[in-house]
This record gives structure tokens, sequence and C-alpha cells, in this order.
């Protein structure tokens, strides 16, 4: 094994053997189940989101929905719970000099946090879907999906569509992760990490929707978590995917070099 | 690169701000010392510890382990060196022995054995699979000791292993210490205890204020500490030819009126007799003590009170 397969691998036991892994994890899965449970129990539902008026016809269409109320704040909360603790929580536990008298270089160890908060991440967003296409499908079915530009897709098609879906969303809450990380690395502190990682999401979120911003709206962090409806028309539209793509490689990037730099120069003292 | 000495910083120095917290260190500890930096609590230990391991980047100058520095070679400065600085730290989340197989995965595998061995040694098997949020303070210290050997170094830094330890872990820890210097490993200890320094080290530095007032052999600091006396002779002359003919009577210097020397108490009970039968009289004989303790707070500018207790001391 490689020095940084060996870094991430302990990075992962830490993350599970923490409880704040299994709050935000543990939100990922009930989310979704609540929210079926509260549809089939009521009537009337979500029908100003997108597939929100088709929620009762397929399972399909649970996870979409549910990927569309937790963009708000939700699933970024729960990222930055983690990501905002990854580094500072060694600084918090004095640990950070204790791994870092071994022999490995700060780069792996920091490669190592950050592919662990990656996994998590991914494991969130697929865990929230995969959830809600079961609980979905248990209350309404497995059928067929209405698509945004109203075609019907196969049912085995629009899992394809939702996993392709749940990969390009996975892309912006990585760029609410990465911010997190940096924060972690420069503050030191976990609480101020989580809150300032959460406020980066929100104001991007509000940006989108204040008046006069239009021109730089697709460019706006928050708005790629709507990047998956180019999956759902037909045919499919790649422009939104592909914006998504490399303006959140930019978003991931520049916060996690920043840190990096940081992380490598940094004096280690009292942490 | 093996023939480097174990540590040797040159020039060394941190600055925080204004604040000058290492200001030129020079140290070097040869292979096999157990030696012992010696200085008052915010002398400048710790932070030059912390340079050594990598883990702060000096203001200033440079610190090789075995001949590789830190910061030009990263974590491979520190291959053959273990230790901590400050208290041990560990995941408390995670059991003593899963802390010390993760720190295990940081370096290269080890087998279970030696992770049990090095718990044994330690004294902490028993309690291994408890996690260490419930250890108490001399049990982290020595799962700091026990996550050190695990690199099976050849150097250890040890930042003030004893302090906070009550008096059974204190004997327990130096007895420990003692016994991996007798494996022959080479043992840098930081210390704020005189006597400690006294019972483990051959070779001291003294630090005060970030700079170093002292450094070389322990027993050279020791004769240095020897009681000196001061006699006050009618016939200097004559007196100092009995001071010179009497055996235990050592550094003898004529100082105006007054001779001075060093001996021990039997020597200087001696030395009276011997001076009442060559019939010199004098008018005062009066012992110059400076104890090690004295000599050390003489050195570190009396960080406990009392400027008016005499400390002949020069460096």
């Amino acid at each position: 094994m490689t020095a940084v397969a060996r870094v991430y691998r302990w990075e992962i036991a830490k993350l599970l053997a923490q409880k704040r892994t299994y709050l935000g994890l543990g939100t990922a899965i009930v989310v979704p189940i609540i929210f079926v449970l509260v549809l089939v129990l009521r009537s009337g539902g979500p029908n100003d989101v997108p597939l929100g008026r088709y929620i009762r016809d397929t399972g399909l269409a649970v996870p979409f929905v549910v990927l569309f109320f937790m963009s708000i704040w939700g699933l970024p909360l729960i990222t930055a719970l983690v990501a905002g603790d990854i580094v500072a929580s060694e600084s918090h536990n004095g640990t950070l000099k204790t791994i870092l008298t071994r022999s490995r270089e700060r780069g792996q160890v920091f490669a190592g946090k950050t592919l662990a908060t990656a996994t998590y991440t991914l494991v969130l967003v697929f865990a929230m879907g995969l959830v809600g296409l079961v609980a979905g499908s248990i209350a309404w079915g497995f059928h067929p999906l209405t698509s945004l530009s109203g075609t019907k897709v196969p049912a085995g098609h629009g899992v394809v569509l939702l996993l392709a879906s749940l990969g390009v969303y996975t892309l912006p809450l990585a760029g609410i992760a990465a911010f997190g990380i940096f924060l972690s690395t420069v503050t030191r502190n976990s609480a101020a990490a989580v809150v300032g990682a959460l406020m980066w999401a929100l104001l991007m979120q509000l940006l989108g929707v204040l008046p006069g911003t239009e021109s730089i709206r697709p460019y706006l962090l928050g708005t790629q978590f709507d990047a998956w409806h180019g999956f759902l028309r037909t045919p499919a539209d790649w422009a939104p995917v592909i914006r998504a793509i490399w303006l959140c490689a930019l978003y991931i990037a520049l916060p996690l070099t920043g840190a990096y730099l940081v992380f490598l120069r940094r004096d280690v003292a009292g942490e | 690169m093996s023939d480097a000495p174990p540590v040797e910083t040159r020039g060394l120095v941190k600055r925080y701000g204004d604040i000058v917290a290492v200001d030129r260190v020079d140290l070097t500890v040869e292979h096999g010392d157990v030696f012992g930096y010696l200085g008052p609590n915010g002398a400048g230990k710790t932070t030059s510890l912390r340079i050594m391991l990598g883990l702060i980047r000096p203001s200033a100058g440079s610190a090789r382990l075995f001949g590789r520095d830190p910061l030009i070679h990263g974590a491979k400065a520190l291959e053959g060196v273990a230790g901590f600085v400050e208290a041990p730290r560990f995941y408390p989340y995670l059991s003593g022995r899963r802390n010390l197989r993760l720190l295990a995965d940081y370096d290269e595998p080890v087998s279970r054995i030696r992770i049990d061995e090095v718990l044994e040694t330690v004294e902490l098997r028993d309690r291994a699979k408890d996690r260490v949020g419930g250890y108490s303070h001399g049990m982290r210290q020595r799962l700091g000791i026990a996550a050190a050997l695990l690199r099976a170094p050849r150097l250890l830094l040890l930042d003030e292993p004893t302090t906070g330890l009550d008096p059974a872990g204190m004997r327990d820890m130096r007895e420990l210490v003692r016994r991996l210097a007798a494996e022959g490993i080479t043992i840098l200890l930081s210390s704020h205890l005189l006597n400690e320094v006294e019972e483990l080290c051959n070779r001291v530095a003294i630090i005060r204020r970030g700079a170093i007032v002292y450094q070389g052999e322990l027993h050279e600091l020791l004769a240095r500490a020897a009681t000196s006396y001061r006699l006050q002779a009618l016939e200097p002359e004559r007196a100092l030819s009995v001071l010179l003919a009497q055996p235990g009577i050592g550094e003898v210097r004529l100082d105006g009126a007054a001779l001075r020397f060093s001996a021990d108490e039997n020597a200087v009970a001696a030395l009276t007799l011997a001076l009442g039968q060559a019939q010199i009289a004098f008018s005062a004989l009066i012992p110059e003590t400076a104890t090690l303790e004295e000599l050390f707070l003489g050195m570190t500018d009396g960080e406990s009170s009392d400027h008016d207790r005499p400390v002949a001391l020069a460096v």
C-alpha cells in the first residue's frame, strides 16, 4: 500500500469512530425516508419543484426532489460538519504533532484527509439518493419517470440518469467540502470552519436569488446544484453539466491549493 | 551521514513578533548521550524541540538530526528519531492499541507482536483495549513512550516526560529512561527539574530566555557547584603554602587579602588543624556554597527570586 493509501485508510477509520460522521450520514439517510412517510400520510405535495408533480407516480422521482430540497442547506451543512473538522479536530486533540512526527510527509497526510472527505461527500449523496429511490419505490412503485421535457423515461434508464445526476450533484458539494477543508486548516477551529463553510454555501445561494445577479448566476456554486436537470431533458442538455464540471473543478481546486500550501508550511505548536 | 551527531543545532532562532523564543541556540548531542536540556518553564525548550522535529520553522539557523534537516529533508529527517513535545496526544475515541496501530501505519508496517512488546515495556498491556480518552496523564505519557519506541529509534526526544506525574509515576518514567539509555538509545530530555537531570543525564545544556547559558558534562557543572571557601588569614602567604600542601584542597587562589579554594567538609576540617599546627591565625573561614540548585537559579536569572544569594558564576 502506498503511503497516501495508508493515511486514507486511517482517516476513514477515524471518521467511522466519530459521532459527527454518523450524524451526517444518518441525516442523509433519514431525510428521504421522512419525506416519503409524510407524503404517504398526507395529500398534496411539492408541485412547484422539478419533478415534484410526479412524486407519487414513481419512486424514481423521490431522490430528485429530495436532492433539490437538500441542496439549499441540508447537504452543505452535513458536508461541512465533517470537512470543517477534518484538520481542526487534529488541532483540537493535539494529534497533529503526533502524526506529523512519523514517516509521512505533510503532503501525504493532507492528501489522505482530502480523499477521506471526498469519500464521505460521495457516500452522503449516493446514500441519500439510493435510500430515496428505495423508500419511494416501496411507497409508489418503480415505474417510468416523466422527464423535465415531458417524455417518459423507462425505469431502468431512469436509474442510470439518477446515478449520473448524483455524480454531477456531488461536484458543487465537493466545492463546499474543499472550502471547509481550507477553513479547517486555516482557522484550526472546527466550529468556525463548519459554520464558515455553511455560510459560504448560503452566500452562494443568496447571490443566486438576488435581483441584478443574472449575469453571474450561471457561475455561482449554488447554481451547479441544478446542473443535473440537463440529464432529465430530451435530448439531454450537456451545457449545464459541462459548466458544472469545469466550474466546480475551480471551486474545489482553489481552496484545496490554499489549504495545501498552508498545511505544508504552517507551524504546528500546541496542536 | 550516520557519523553525524544525533542532534546538532546551529544558530537556531525562533521569533514570534518581538518575542525571541529561541535565541541562537547551538546544541550538540553526541551518540550515546543522555542529554539534559534544562531550563525553567517558558525558557524555549519545547520550541527548540519543535524545530528539531520539524513541527515549526526556525526564523534562522538550522537543526540537524543525524545530519538531516527537517526543513530540507521533511519526514526523512526523522528517520531513527522519535519522541514527543509537551504531553503526548492521541485520538481519545480510539483505544490505546488502535492508536499505536494507526501510528505504526504512519511508519513502516510492524507486527502485532511488536505492538504488544512496546505496550509491555511501558506496562500498558492490560489497558490497551480501553479508549485513550479514559487514560490518566501518566498512562498517556507512557503511551507516548510506547509510540516512540515503535519506531525503534536511535534518538529519543522527550519533552518533560515526568511533568505532571505522581512520585511513583516519576520514578517509573525515570527508570524507563535509564533502561532505554542502557539499550544504547541516545536521549535528549528536557526538564525543569534539576534532580531529574542530575539523576539521568551525562551531559547538560541550560537554557535561559531562549539562549544557552551552559553546555557541557554534568560532572563539570557539578564541580562548579562544589563548595568553595574563603579564608581570611593574617599571613596569607604562609597560609597559601599550607593550603597548597593540604590534600583535598583545590582551586586555590589568592584574592587580595583573602584566599579562595574549593574543598569538601572533611578537607576543610583537616585544614583548620593544619593551620593551627602551623600557628597561622585566621579571622574568618566562610563557606561560599553554590549548590547545583543555586547554580541553576543563577544561570536562569534566579527565577525564584532572592537576588542577594551569593552565586559565583560566569559562563
